[in-house]
């Protein structure tokens, strides 16, 4: 007996009146556990009982304490007919079995009803004892800390990253079981609300299972979602990365129980005796089922740094030489590339679900990495073998690691998975940034694995269908195994945007220069990532939210038909939102994206692309030319009278974006720069696929001089609609900025003024099959604009300020809706410090020691040795894929394996969109010209968040409050603990629509609901403010005729405890942790 | 292409005072969008017709939500659902209460019942204040009434802690619920030209002076309800006029302090006989009911409109009032000294602010 869980209820408040004779409610509430259940007595005719309880003790098992969920019911006392529900309350008590958590929980719960919402309150008291040993109950898993965050938890110290966990889970969804014809909509929410409860305890135990396999005792970054796949079940799903963490010493730890201390978890970690249970179920060889639909991916894309979209189909030769040293790098930069590159190959997905990573992790970007993949839905016939699902998103992430592998990256980092669903159709997605990470921090095994490398490379090198045949091999690893140039640029903050592939062996055709900070290394013209701006990353001027947005309509088909043709519409699309993205990000002047997310959403007769993403202009990076207009037919004046007016509009506005975000990098002088300048001026010609007359680009004289100009060739209505849309993005609206990461670059000085708020939309559209295509771009982009243009007006009063991290999700819930949330957090900054941090803060140094906690994370990478060449010749040999192929499913092994292997009946149309992207990418290049740049010492504005986190003017206090926020921190404030992972899911159905207010009344109480029990379920943790929250689901469904209405929301993120900055400056300074502890650890800590 | 649902939340709830205010004052979405429109937010903030709605639409949605929680301020301070700071909720609730004059003046006084409810589009369109304006503000007092009405304690004391009002709308709501209760007439033509403030102010001295509340601290309904004992004994004072001498007495004193004081001597000196039997008629009259109502209308036609007609100053009625009352402790056969003041100043206060030059 592992366990024993105790629950007092003490009393309840502003219950509902249940009689309505007497006014008054005669309440008693059931405590269930399991399949345990204890009863208060009745109180009596009131409103407000005190029921004081005894301790109700539950006997239980480690593994139900992970799993079960505590349901605590309030009821009507009711004599004569059976007692009536007033709500419940669910409680995850996972938060109080790690050891260094929360001792109690207690406080008063909303009593939540599916169909009545929140219906008063409940002051419950939850303590858990565990019997055994720390050793014992890790068995169970019990102890692994969860965290949304998706960088290393400000309060902790990573000793290791372990790397990629993944695990998930099905059931059948309750709501679609026969018994649901014949029980109450509220019996069915709740069995639905409990199932997957019961479910996400169930993953989080498995995965945590895999982290003490692996070593670890924390999983960083943890994603989490539900897929509700309707008749054919229900899908938990999760990802993170596992680490292990080490807390650092402060005034938290002093509280700690002596055996809880960060040395002894470290050297606990590798025990683990648990033969493991779990089937480790992603893998290629995963059999698939012959039942199972499957479509050769309609679209396997990489995005790079590059103005062309790219098909890592072109490049398979490329993808397997990446690990060449290239000739800008020298040797010993190769030799390194080996070394990681072999550390990192060696596991099965070298992912990392983080978007932040202290400085000199990462040392190259290579760019976006992302696959889709389209399958049919079949009912899952055993819900304890969930083979299929793990088999698709094996694919996926096979095709994922080897886009990584042609850019030359060997880790992709910022990764993350969705999927989206209509009927019986699903597309799964994954994208991440491809990266090289610091080998310093891989030590212990670097010398081994570049041995193991260097043989189990040669057999591995496959080149399939490469055209050219020739194949550069510069293998020149016999150097010193120091590493060149890491020290010089990361000072610069320019290192993570050098190249990590070969120049020669392009995977893309990209526009490379030497680097405008360092002069040595070569940089892409473009850099495009899904994590957040490196802290050292050195900025000019300020950021942006880049939106590129689409709509496409599809026929209503069912089944094979309707997977196919999404399948040919995806490549479309996604190339269309890379040129809307480019389009933006270069009439604003910048030339980087972080944060980058493309979310593609399947409705029945249209598909909607959304990619959201913060410009930024690097300093390393060559500032990005102008657009330039030029016509197809240049005979009509009035035409080119058009086509100038546009150009001097897009030229105007170049030059007010260029203001509104600072951006004024110094020209510097050719001259002065010396000669490592590449081929400049070279002007290569551009045109659209989509445009016959390809060949009759106008020389038209460049406004921007010398610079650089993007052309944009407007010959169809497309490209006109393309400029329309450009100019028609309204700006933000002076005080405010916004962004979709954590930070936005330039601004420093946060006040604590923030607010987190959740809006969302949905639009009906009226006969969606009579309207055109870009009248529906338009509305879709119209709706984006306007939503966002709503939420500058509400937030007014915060001005100055800036939105961070907002967080679009597109749905399609019906045929003619569409649906938008938005969940972000707008945080006043104090405008004159600004400009005063961001000339001071320059030295980097200075910084660095600031920046509160970082300087002290010390990462190590921890290998799992496997043969790399076995992996790899499964992976690109044809046989492989004909295998798969017979058994029913065409899968995505590799990009080359796709495009030469489609067998299937969509094939066709496959190999059709395969060649038309081919001639897209051939067909768009990049002019350059002369190069500016500026010093990064003089002018740059680093990332100085930490800095700013600890002057803050206002301080406000009040016991009661507890903010939420989707950033991993509070600006102007301290966190001192986490006190766990909140996850929660709740269902709100109504049959009376109309008296709830409406949609806009009834779903607007259920956010507020949300919010309301997020806050006490932390408020009784004993803290006061969730970091890292996501709404990761919102799916609302409507019946207006039959008066009902049904949402879900499913929300998480970090509870923990925070103090301002203004209070902690009276007290004592703490002690910091330094190396001292990473000396206690065993012998794989590196420091 | 339409909007179907369109919702804000924030952790922290939004609040837009000027929003909150036209929704007080009852106006549709539609009319509170045009009034901003007017205000030129839309120049200042650079924005479009259709933001300034779906901003409005979310505040009126909240505000409804809110309302719930409003009609018991107690539990809008401790409710879990809305995150607002302290010194919001107490804004919230202040204004939420606030009433307006024009619509006192004509509610006060009258039974708080369906059927005065149901009278009040004409209280609107006299007032032109908005139905639902009206229908809050009667439904504020309704409820104020109903919760008190049978506590224990000082009046304004539970007013406030039920409904957490700040001292000035507490004692505003005191009088309304004591007027209620009573139902004081106010309404009458020769009663238009008192202000609320008037009315509270005297039942604010009506409160101390004349209810059980003022003899025993511990009695139900004790600053609502009137000391009946008390408007028993006041037939006792009818001794004063019924008594020749007595008045002739009481006469003589007064003229004999006010002599060379006050400008009116000679009209003051020919009407006190009919001022001083006025004013005790009204007191010997009190034990009915209906004489309780009419209160106010007495005092003025029987005190107030003499005074006013023979051009009495303020300081005039002020003067005469202190020696009426203070010379009857030498009239030696007057044996209810104690009686004479509670009632005397309290009718001294009342006439005092009722008198407006």
């Amino acid at each position: 007996m592992p366990g024993k869980l105790k629950v007092r209820i003490v009393a309840g408040r502003h219950l509902p009146v249940m009689d309505r004779a007497s006014d008054l409610t005669d309440a008693f509430v059931e405590v269930k556990f399991g399949n345990t259940t204890f009863k208060t007595d009745v109180f009596p005719k009131s409103l407000n009982p005190q029921w004081n309880s005894e301790w109700f003790k539950f006997e239980v098992d480690d593994e139900d304490l992970q799993d079960e969920p505590l349901q605590i019911t309030v009821l009507d006392h009711d004599t004569y007919s059976a007692n009536d529900a007033i709500g419940k309350v669910y409680i995850d008590i996972d938060p109080l079995l790690s050891n260094e958590a929360a001792a109690i929980l207690s406080g008063w719960f909303p009593i939540y009803d599916t169909i009545h919402g929140i219906r008063g309150e409940i002051n419950v008291m939850v303590k858990v004892d565990l019997f055994n040993d720390l050793n014992r109950f890790r068995q169970s898993s019990c102890g692994v800390k969860f965290f949304c965050t998706m960088s290393i938890p400000k309060c902790y110290k990573a000793v290791t990253i372990h790397g990629f966990v993944e695990e998930l889970v099905v059931n059948e969804d309750p709501e679609y079981q026969w018994i649901d014809r014949i029980r109450t909509p509220r019996a069915s929410n709740e069995a639905r609300q409990r199932l997957i409860s019961l479910m996400s305890g169930e993953l989080q135990r498995k995965i945590g299972l895999k982290v003490l396999e692996m070593g670890g005792n924390a999983v960083v970054g943890y994603l989490q979602c539900f897929d509700l796949e309707g008749e054919s079940g229900l899908v938990v799903r999760a990802i993170g990365t596992a680490c292990t963490l080490d807390k650092l010493s402060n005034t938290a730890t002093s509280l700690l129980p002596p055996c809880s201390s960060p040395s002894k978890d470290m050297k606990e970690v590798p025990f683990s005796e648990d033969p493991n249970p779990v089937t480790h179920s992603s893998g290629p060889s995963t059999p698939l089922k012959n039942q199972t639909y499957s479509f050769s991916p309609s679209k396997s894309y990489s995005r790079q740094s590059s103005s062309s979209d790219t098909d890592l189909s072109l490049t398979p030769k490329t993808g397997m030489g990446s690990g060449s040293g290239g000739k800008d790098g020298g040797p010993l930069k190769a030799l390194y590339r080996q070394q990681t590159q072999s550390a990192f190959e060696h596991r099965e997905f070298p992912f990392f679900t983080l978007t932040t990573f202290p400085s000199g992790f990462l040392v190259h970007v290579g760019g976006v990495v992302s696959a889709r993949s389209v399958k049919l839905l079949d009912r899952i016939h055993n819900p304890d073998e969930p083979e299929t699902r793990d088999a698709w998103w094996a694919e996926i992430r096979q095709e994922i690691k080897s886009h990584g592998k042609a850019l030359g990256c060997h880790a992709v980092v910022g990764y993350s998975e969705s999927t989206s669903i209509c009927e019986e159709v699903c597309i799964l997605s994954a994208s991440g940034t491809a990266a090289v990470l610091n080998p310093k921090m891989l030590q212990d095994c670097s010398m081994e694995g570049c041995s193991e490398h260097r043989l189990s490379r040669q057999p591995s090198f496959f080149s399939t269908g490469s055209e050219k045949g020739e194949f550069d091999f510069f293998l020149q690893c016999q150097d010193s195994a120091s590493i060149l140039g890491l020290d010089d640029p990361l000072s610069l903050g320019c290192n993570f945007c050098h190249i990590p592939y070969d120049e020669l062996n392009m995977p893309f055709p990209a526009h490379l220069t030497y680097c405008y900070v360092c002069r040595k290394q070569k940089v892409p013209d473009v850099l495009f990532t899904t994590i957040e701006p490196p802290l050292e990353a050195a900025v000019t001027g300020k950021g942006c939210l880049i939106q590129a947005r689409l709509c496409r309509q599809k026929k209503k088909t069912q089944g094979e038909a309707n997977a196919t043709a999404i399948s040919n519409l995806l490549p479309f699309m996604e190339y269309e939102l890379h040129t809307q993205l480019m389009n933006k990000l270069k009439l604003r002047a910048m030339n980087a994206l972080f944060g980058l997310r493309i979310q593609i959403t399947v409705g029945e007769n249209m598909l909607l692309g959304l990619a959201s993403a913060t410009g930024l202009y690097l300093t390393a990076l060559p500032s990005p030319g102008g657009i330039q207009v030029t016509g197809k037919t240049p005979s009509d004046s009035s035409y080119e009278q058009h086509i100038s007016n546009m150009q001097k509009k897009i030229n105007d506005m170049i030059i007010k974006n260029r203001e509104i975000y600072e951006i004024n990098p110094p020209e510097i002088l050719e001259e002065v720069l010396g000669s490592p300048i590449p081929e400049t001026r070279q002007r290569s010609r551009l045109f659209r696929s989509q445009s016959e007359s390809s060949d009759d680009v106008s020389e038209l004289d460049l406004s921007h001089g010398k610079k650089d100009a993007f052309v944009l060739e407007i010959d169809d209505a497309d490209a006109v609609e393309d400029i329309h849309s450009l100019l028609t993005d309204a700006p933000t609206p002076s005080g405010f900025y916004s962004c979709n990461t954590e930070i936005m670059p330039g601004i420093n000085n946060w006040t604590s003024d923030l607010q987190m708020f959740t809006s969302v939309r949905v639009f009906r559209l009226n006969n969606v099959t009579s309207l055109t295509s870009q009248w529906l771009n338009k509305a879709f982009s119209d709706l984006c604009e306007n939503l966002l243009k709503t939420l500058y007006f509400k937030l007014r009063s915060m001005v100055p300020c800036c939105l961070c991290h907002v967080n679009f999700n597109v749905a399609l819930p019906e045929d003619e809706l569409i649906q938008i949330a938005v969940t972000a957090v707008a945080i006043t900054y104090d405008k004159d410090q600004a400009q005063y941090v961001s000339k001071v803060c320059t030295d980097k140094t200075l910084l660095r020691a600031s920046a509160e906690n970082e300087e002290q994370l010390q990462f190590t990478l921890e290998l799992c040795m496997e043969s790399q060449s076995t992996q790899c010749a499964l992976l690109f040999s044809p046989s492989k894929a004909a295998e798969m192929t017979e058994s029913g499913s065409l899968q995505p092994v590799t990009p080359a394996a796709q495009r030469a292997t489609s067998v299937d009946y969509s094939s066709f149309a496959d190999r059709c969109s395969s060649w038309i992207e081919f001639i897209k990418q051939k067909a768009q290049t990049i002019r350059r010209g002369s190069i500016k740049t500026i010093s990064s010492l003089d002018k740059a504005s680093p990332l100085a968040e930490a800095q700013a986190r600890h002057r803050s003017p206002i301080s406000c206090t009040t016991s009661t409050v507890v903010e939420m926020t989707p950033l991993s921190f509070i600006p102007g404030a301290k966190i001192t603990k986490y006190l766990g992972i909140i996850n929660m899911f709740f269902i709100r159905e109504t049959t009376s629509l109309r008296e709830e207010g409406g949609v806009s009344g009834f779903l607007h109480a259920f956010i507020a609901e949300v919010f309301a029990m997020v806050r006490a379920h932390v408020a009784a943790l004993g803290g006061n403010a969730v970091v890292s929250y996501i709404m990761k689901q919102c799916v609302f469904m409507e019946n207006p005729n039959k008066n009902q209405a049904q949402c879900l929301i499913n929300v998480s993120g970090d509870a923990i405890n925070f103090v301002r900055d203004t209070d902690v400056e009276s007290a004592p300074s703490q002690s910091q942790a330094s190396g001292l502890q990473t000396g206690n650890g065993s012998g794989d800590v590196v420091t | 292409m339409a909007v179907e649902l369109d919702v804000f939340v924030g952790n922290t709830t939004l609040i837009d005072k000027d929003v909150y205010q036209l929704w007080l004052d009852g106006y549709s979405v539609n009319d509170a969008v045009a009034i901003r429109v007017q205000s030129g937010i839309l120049e200042q903030a650079g924005t479009t017709p259709d933001v300034l709605e779906s901003d409005t639409m979310d505040h009126y949605r909240a505000f409804q939500m809110l309302e719930r929680l409003l009609h018991s301020p107690p539990k809008l301070i401790n409710q879990l659902l809305f995150q607002i700071p302290p010194p919001m909720q107490a804004m919230l609730i202040e204004k939420y209460y606030t009433f307006e004059e024009p619509f006192v003046r004509e509610v006060l006084g009258k039974k708080l019942s369906k059927g005065t409810k149901k009278d009040l589009d004409d209280v609107s369109t006299k007032t032109a204040i908005t139905l639902k304006s009206c229908r809050r503000q009667f439904d504020n007092f309704k409820r104020v009434f109903k919760v008190v009405e049978e506590m224990k304690g000082p009046l304004v004391e539970n007013i406030q802690q039920n409904f957490l009002l700040s001292d000035r709308l507490a004692g505003d709501y005191a009088a309304v619920v004591f007027f209620a209760n009573s139902r004081f007439e106010t309404g009458k033509k020769k009663l238009q030209y008192l202000t609320f403030e008037d009315f509270a102010c005297c039942a604010e001295q009506l409160i101390q002076n004349w209810t059980l509340g003022a003899v025993d601290s511990m009695a139900d309904d004790m600053d609502v309800d009137l000391d009946r004992e008390f408007l028993q004994d006041l037939k006792d004072l009818k001794v004063l006029i019924t008594d020749k001498d007595l008045l002739d007495q009481h006469k003589s004193l007064v003229c004999t302090a006010l002599r060379g004081k006050v400008t009116i001597f000679t009209e003051m000196e020919s009407s006190f006989k009919n001022l001083s039997r006025g004013l005790i008629n009204i007191a010997t009259k009190l034990i009915h009911t209906k004489d309780v109502r009419d209160l106010f209308v007495d005092l003025v036609e029987k005190f107030i409109e003499p005074c006013k007609s023979d051009r009495w100053n303020i300081n005039d009625v002020c003067l005469f009032l202190t020696q009426y009352t203070n010379t009857a402790r030498a009239l030696d056969a007057f044996k209810h000294q104690c009686l004479w003041e509670r009632y005397m100043g309290t009718v001294k206060s009342c006439i005092l602010k009722m008198y407006h030059d």
